[in-house]
């Protein structure tokens, strides 16, 4: 039995490996778990398009509970039942599903595709696997958007993100994420304490206190949004002059929907998003999520995903293949959060540091907008 | 009749006494009702109130600790609070983490401890990596001394129960291996190798399905065997009884092992953190060491449990009453306006003709075949600053353009948009009791000289009440736990407590204080509805 299946398995292998497509072992439908919206549109017409159209009669399901992904893996592996079969996860939560065995390790050379000039993949993504579990897809940022017809503002226009605390140049609304993470380091940067010195200060009470005291100086004015969308939705409204996002939400809201807003990448949030695989797949269903992700993280298909959304993308080698938006034709390079004159000042998250962190600085922070 | 002066209990045709005999027909129809209910009565059970009570039971339940690291929390029984532990302490605690580190349940023990003192999780992250060199120290030098000690098929026999050994499959067959079992004799022996080899070799078993026979012993392992050789050595027993473990091999492990070089448990700890010394850690590794913890539902109510006892949290972190207070406040004015707005309403239904309130009935059912985010978002397009609201209070001069009203992202949304969704809820059960009040009391009270007022005061309306009391409870107890659009039109001051569940169970993966409040926000909805039937009367609630 075991022997048998093992046969069979290698066989299978090396019919892959000459080229004949081995669909039998495989399985014949796949869930892939994302964000939705546009970010989710741009995998699908980048991974799973063409991949669906190279295998006839696949079918791929998309479901949009990335946000919940830790929750409802956790919940799945508790129950025994692992109904997804790749995931789309920030670094993060890759780290935390990995360290409790819910995602599954992978040899980064053995699974992914090398460079087209063979470079292994493990050096071609480089520092950007920061999980033995983590396949990186995309940088991205969260940064700020501002509306440029401000009539309050003279003409003024903010250059750096303490033009959001500064609310005599550039009075009106607000919009920032309702969560600690970003919103204590932007606090403290323009308040002055010096870049590496932020996670420091934080630790400390005194610290702590003079971040919220300086966030204390817009809290009536902003709007706490909690979903990726709204940003842009407010600024487009009106409701907020100046906000914080992902970047490749204001880039559809600015060149797509051409509506009247900049972006500002000063202290720019980096942040990786990739696959997971999570634990215990079944074999059929592990071969086939196997050849999926062989697919849609080598070379050509990364830098194809960045022809739909203004995400950087993680491998070296995609960087130069990056072309024109699908649609509306311009260079996509410039709107990347990676573009040399858009990461002048970039900022990195400590993850180890907002892993112990977190929870205080939650409830802390959540009490702080309660009263 | 001899039938009628006879003593005793009155027999039925049958023979049996009467009373016995009514009672099991009467049994035999309750049983046959319930057999008629008994799938619904299943059906609740299982999907309803079996996955409450579980998930209500993680409110207390604390097993995590004790699971995961079983020996030291033993081991911990004896400790000093006021200084660090003793050395075996640390022993039990690198088994118990070379265990969790196999099975990967270290991280969410920090996790779990992470919520009650911040750094618990880096270092127990940090400790998994590391502690896999717990003890190398001792594995080198054994090796050094007979290379036969790095073989796991020289340990197999040794420390292997003979019947286990036996009834290993042979080479080829397809046959599961059954749990590992530790030789009675090497555990008498060798008392801390055999606690450590039978750790190992059942860990590997069960997390990855390896075999002990293929895979080298933990250095713990032999960590644990130079302190068994050396007690061996001090006890001057000797070598005798050893004979039957391969003597050549460990007799002369006995001789060279005074001449090891040595690391203490708590310094190879220490190697990996220094926070391994620190008390704070260990007191909160002891205060959550029992299976059921107050923890949560402490958190709950803004008191934490400290190794001192119960303290209040700091001010600034203090929320959760603050959020119960707030959900109960608001729940009352969204009921409160939820009966003025939607007493008229019922009011004018239920006395126009039939044809005219059905078509107007629809118009107020219509919102419930609309789904609750369209409702939800529709609020947020109206009542946004520059939205049609504020659009038109300001074209016809009520506000001023630069002072738009804020109408959502607080309670004030909050308070409309969940009085438009719920308005149905009052709205329908009013009606339903408006329609069986007879018009004739009212009319009678008027040709008995009443005013209008008087006549709706003190004849129509007291006949009213049993509907508002049902449209009360419904609408109150729905508000309670609406979390959505609260969320989304809410903003900062407008949330409820029910968006904190949500949040812990999705977002920060703490479901002992999700399932905390979870539980209190019961505990407050039954509370209610006990002074509810006290002042008012459940009996007087009526649905139509």
């Amino acid at each position: 039995m075991k022997i048998k299946s093992l046969m069979l398995l290698t066989t299978g292998a090396a019919l892959a490996t000459t080229g004949a497509m081995a669909d039998g072992h495989m399985a014949g439908s796949m869930t892939l778990v994302s964000w939705g919206g546009a970010y989710q549109i741009s995998q699908q017409r980048a991974y799973s398009e063409p991949y669906a159209e190279m295998h006839e009669g696949l079918e791929v399901i998309w479901d949009e509970s990335s946000a919940e992904a830790v929750a409802r893996l956790r919940a799945m592996n508790e129950a025994g039942n692992i109904t997804w079969d790749l995931v789309d996860v920030v670094a993060a939560d890759a780290m935390r599903l990995c360290d409790e065995g819910l995602a599954m390790e992978i040899d980064h050379d053995e699974v992914l595709a090398p460079a087209p000039d063979g470079t292994p993949a493990s050096e071609d993504f480089g520092e950007f696997i920061v999980s033995d579990c983590f396949i990186p897809q995309i940088v991205y940022s969260t940064t700020f958007g501002y509306r440029n017809d401000v009539a309050e503002w003279n003409g003024a226009e903010p250059d750096s993100v303490c033009a959001v605390f500064d609310t005599e140049t550039f009075p009106g609304q607000r919009s920032l994420e309702r969560r600690p993470i970003a919103n204590l380091e932007w606090a403290l940067i323009c308040d002055g304490v010096a870049i590496e010195d932020v996670y420091d200060t934080l630790e400390t009470e005194e610290g702590l206190d003079r971040a919220f005291a300086m966030l204390d100086t817009i809290k009536d004015q902003t709007v706490w949004w909690s979903a990726g969308a709204d940003t842009p939705q407010l600024l487009a409204d009106g409701e907020v002059v100046i906000g914080s996002t992902y970047n490749g939400r204001l880039f559809s809201l600015i060149e797509e929907q051409g509506q009247p807003v900049n972006m500002l990448w000063d202290w720019q949030m980096f942040d990786l998003d990739g696959w997971i695989i999570p634990a215990g797949l079944p074999e059929d269903r592990l071969a086939r999520t196997l050849d999926f992700v062989r697919f849609a993280t080598d070379t050509q298909r990364l830098a194809d995903q960045a022809l739909y959304i203004s995400y950087g993308p993680t491998r070296a080698s995609s960087a130069p293949l990056v072309g024109n938006h699908a649609d509306l034709g311009i260079a996509m390079a410039p709107h990347m959060p990676t573009d040399p004159a858009n990461s002048e000042n970039t900022f990195l998250f400590n993850y180890e540091w907002w892993a112990d962190y977190r929870d205080d600085m939650d409830a802390r922070f959540q009490a702080w907008l309660a009263q | 009749m001899s039938d009628a002066t006879q003593d005793g209990p009155m027999l039925a045709a049958d023979g049996r006494p009467l009373k016995r005999s009514l009672a099991r027909a009467l049994r035999a129809q309750k049983l046959r009702a319930l057999m008629l209910i008994a799938p619904l009565l299943i059906f609740i059970l299982v999907t309803f109130i079996a996955p409450i009570v579980d998930m209500l039971f993680r409110s207390v339940e604390n097993q995590i600790v004790s699971e995961t690291l079983p020996r030291t929390v033993v081991a911990l029984d004896e400790w000093d609070p006021s200084d660090v532990p003793e050395d075996d302490v640390y022993a039990a605690l690198a088994l118990d983490f070379y265990a969790a580190t196999e099975r990967r349940e270290h991280t969410r023990l920090g996790s779990r401890l992470n919520y009650e003192t911040t750094g618990m999780s880096s270092l127990f992250r940090k400790t998994g990596r590391g502690v896999d060199d717990i003890g190398e120290i001792y594995t080198d030098q054994f090796v050094d001394l007979n290379e036969r000690w790095e073989d796991p098929l020289f340990w197999l026999p040794l420390v292997s129960d003979s019947g286990w050994l036996s009834s290993r499959p042979a080479e080829g067959e397809d046959r599961p291996l059954s749990l590992f079992r530790i030789d009675a004799e090497f555990e008498a022996s060798f008392p801390r190798a055999a606690e450590a080899y039978e750790t190992f070799a059942r860990t590997i078993q069960q997390t990855d399905g390896d075999d002990p026979a293929e895979e080298e012993p933990w250095h713990l392992v032999y960590a644990a065997l130079y302190h068994d050789l050396m007690a061996i050595h001090e006890s001057g027993a000797g070598a005798e009884g050893l004979g039957r473990f391969d003597g050549p091999v460990f007799v002369e492990a006995l001789e060279a092992v005074p001449g090891f070089e040595t690391q203490s448990y708590r310094a190879a700890f220490e190697d990996i953190d220094e926070d391994w010394l620190d008390l704070e850690v260990w007191g909160t590794i002891e205060a959550f060491s029992d299976p059921f913890t107050a923890g949560y539902f402490l958190s709950s109510v803004d008191l934490q449990l400290t190794p001192q006892g119960i303290e209040a949290q700091p001010e600034d972190q203090r929320l959760y009453l603050l959020l119960f207070w707030r959900t109960l406040f608001m729940s009352g004015v969204i009921t409160i306006s939820c009966i003025l707005l939607g007493y008229p309403i019922a009011y004018l239904l239920s006395n126009l003709p039939t044809r005219t309130s059905n078509l107007l009935l629809i118009l107020v059912l219509l919102p419930f075949w609309t789904s609750l985010l369209v409702r939800t978002s529709a609020w947020k397009v109206l009542l946004q600053q520059q939205g049609v609201i504020n659009d038109i209070l300001v074209w016809i001069g009520l506000v001023a353009d630069d002072s738009r009203l804020a109408l959502i992202n607080n309670q004030t949304g909050t308070i409309i948009a969940m009085t438009h969704i719920l308005l149905p809820f009052m709205i329908l059960p009013m009606f339903s009791v408006m329609k069986t009040i007879p018009p004739s009391y009212v009319r009678a009270a008027k040709s008995l000289g009443a005013t209008n007022w008087t006549a709706f005061w003190r004849v129509y309306f007291p006949q009213s009440i049993p509907g508002i009391g049902a449209g009360c409870i419904l609408v109150f107890i729905l508000a309670i736990g609406y979390y959505i659009t609260p969320e989304l039109v809410g903003g900062r001051t407008g949330t409820f407590i029910s968006n904190r569940i949500a949040f812990h169970i999705s977002s920060s993966l703490n479901w002992g204080l999700a399932a905390a409040l979870g539980s209190i926000l019961l505990a407050v909805v039954l509370v209610l509805y006990w002074l509810y039937d006290r002042i008012v009367g459940i009996d007087n609630v009526k649905l139509g």
